[in-house]
């Protein structure tokens, strides 16, 4: 019985010491991945062409998503915001409400969360099938930097997109806002936008933006990596590219609500 | 630059094009090459003949320095390459060139995209001269007419033919052909090796080719190698390996007639083991 105990504590241990060593090493890879990454600006040819192609397909594909997410949050959000603030006669403060946690929270999360499910799976099973067909090796084979030629200008353009997702967001959240407070339930809409306009500092947007671009590096550096390391997952073919995909955008949610804990307790400390 | 990394031996003559010495190569406790020498001579065909799973593949991308070899030593024009030094690797890299089993080519890229790639990211010329030179590679394989379609548009032998043009559009004189024929049917396997030879004296490269198609190898190629559990078990010319009564080279020469004595044994209904089908 007590050896059986041993065998568990040591095979718990082992698994632990596993658990970190595999984390420390993933982690040791993508930060060298990312340096790469930023090396590859040094010495790619024609970059902003690439970087132009990946803002159309993180910025303009994207865009639908965006809005529509954008409006249902404000939608919710003025409907929530005004029956809460009608149980203490405050619906007046509804637009202050709706933009401050719009700009402070929910746009650069929810605008990242939206952009990875559609930007950040496309690139990581892009790269993965790339990965698959030796086009990544090919392109090494040719002399060219892989990590320039394919990964740099997606970071570069995510550090552009994704506050200005964040930013289209914040305006159709606020429009949702109006909708639901003042157009549905009432509440007169100057009131709705002068509570805006009094509630918002420049140090909100700042504070919004900065939040994109970290998310925007991160989730699509992340999910770069995940695709372009395809075939270290242990499987191969169209198994590796699901795996690599679904691990990209799961890391990536991950990482955006802890980077945002993290950025929000350093900024309001 | 091209003196500056390779300075003595360039010109040399007499000299192999390309040399592989006692390369190495282990995925964990599967040793796939196990001391590998080659000499390849410039303007040659080269084949590299052996079974599926033989290491032709690897062997090829550790010369080409995709793949680290676990030892061994991989010399160009007589001097040592060493892949870690970016000059040596450029520099390689800018001579040679790489058409992949399964061509390699961009999806998101045009036909006449595909083909400048090269050009635009490691060279400094303008974007018309690029296409100039894209659209002369193109049209040296035949392929003009679809410089503005997607590789998926194209069927598999312009695709391969477009991954050839891609390889050819640098100007290399050595390029490497990891298993061209591979999956295709007997008339496209004998058009790729006939478009192999053809564009060989045509652009005058030294050809490195891996396959297991061992007639159509033995037609084109100036020099034939058998490569078996790691090592190369015969190397000479394919009059020479014709004539060999090596029991490898017999084996791998003669499997049309093994497979037709099997099949004999079979109709006559005799008990074959795993082992002897293989």
């Amino acid at each position: 019985m007590i050896l059986l105990g041993e065998e568990v504590c040591a095979k718990m241990v082992g698994n632990l010491g596993k658990f970190f060593w595999i984390t420390v090493s993933e982690f040791g890879d993508f930060t060298l991945f990312l340096f790469r990454t930023v090396a590859g600006v040094i010495g790619s040819r024609r970059l902003m062409r690439r970087v132009w192609r990946a803002i159309y397909e993180q910025g303009v594909l994207c865009l639908p998503v965006v809005v529509i997410v954008g409006l249902f949050t404000g939608l919710v959000l003025g409907l929530q915001g005004y029956y809460v603030l009608n149980r203490f006669g405050s619906e007046t403060l509804l637009g202050a409400l709706v933009s401050l946690s719009l700009t402070r929270e929910m746009a650069p999360v929810l605008a990242a969360l939206v952009l990875v499910g559609q930007a950040g799976s496309a690139l990581a099973a892009e790269l993965g099938i790339q990965r698959n067909s030796e086009q990544i090796l090919a392109l090494e084979t040719m002399g060219v930097n892989s990590y320039g030629y394919l990964v740099t200008p997606r970071i570069l353009s995510a550090l552009v997109v994704f506050p200005m997702q964040t930013a289209i967001f914040v305006i159709v959240g606020l429009w949702g806002g109006w909708i639901s407070g003042s157009w549905i339930l009432g509440l007169d809409a100057g009131v709705y936008w002068s509570s805006i306009e009094k509630a918002i500092e420049m140090r909100d947007v700042r504070e919004s933006f900065l939040k994109a671009a970290v998310f925007g590096f991160l989730c699509i550096g992340v999910c770069a990596h995940q695709g372009y390391n395809a075939h270290r997952c242990g499987l191969r073919g169209a198994k590796a590219v699901s795996f690599s995909t679904t691990r990209a955008v799961v890391v990536s949610s991950v990482l955006i609500l802890a980077t945002d804990y993290v950025i929000t307790s350093f900024l309001i400390s | 630059m091209k003196e500056k990394v390779l300075p003595k031996k360039f010109h040399a003559e007499g000299c192999p094009l390309l040399r592989v010495l006692d390369l190495c190569k282990r995925f964990g406790d599967k040793t796939v090459l196990d001391g590998v020498w080659l000499e390849v001579w410039r303007g040659s065909v080269f084949t590299v003949l052996g079974s599926s799973g033989a290491g032709k593949s690897v062997l090829l991308k550790c010369i080409a320095g995709v793949e680290k070899p676990d030892c061994g030593v991989v010399e160009f024009y007589g001097e040592k390459l060493d892949f870690r030094r970016r000059s040596h690797r450029q520099e390689f890299r800018r001579r040679c060139s790489f058409l992949f089993q399964g061509n390699a080519l961009f999806d998101s890229l045009t036909a006449v995209e595909n083909v400048g790639l090269p050009l635009e990211q490691t060279t400094r010329l303008s974007d018309g001269e690029i296409r100039r030179r894209s659209l002369a590679a193109l049209e040296q394989l035949d392929l003009l007419e679809h410089s503005n379609h997607f590789p998926s548009q194209l069927s598999g032998g312009m695709q391969k033919r477009l991954a050839l043009a891609r390889a050819l559009v640098t100007q290399p004189e050595m390029v490497f052909f990891d298993e061209p024929t591979a999956g295709l049917d007997p008339l496209r396997r004998n058009a790729v090796f006939g478009m192999i030879a053809k564009y060989r004296m045509q652009f005058g490269f030294t050809a490195v080719v891996v396959t297991h198609d061992v007639q159509e190898a033995l037609i084109t190629s100036d020099y034939v190698a058998l490569l078996e559990h790691g090592r190369i078990r015969f190397s000479g010319t394919p009059q020479e390996f014709h004539e060999s009564e090596l029991p490898v080279v017999v084996s791998f020469r003669e499997s049309t007639a093994a497979l037709r004595n099997l099949l004999v044994a079979i109709q006559a209904g005799e008990h074959i083991s795993p082992d002897e089908e293989e």
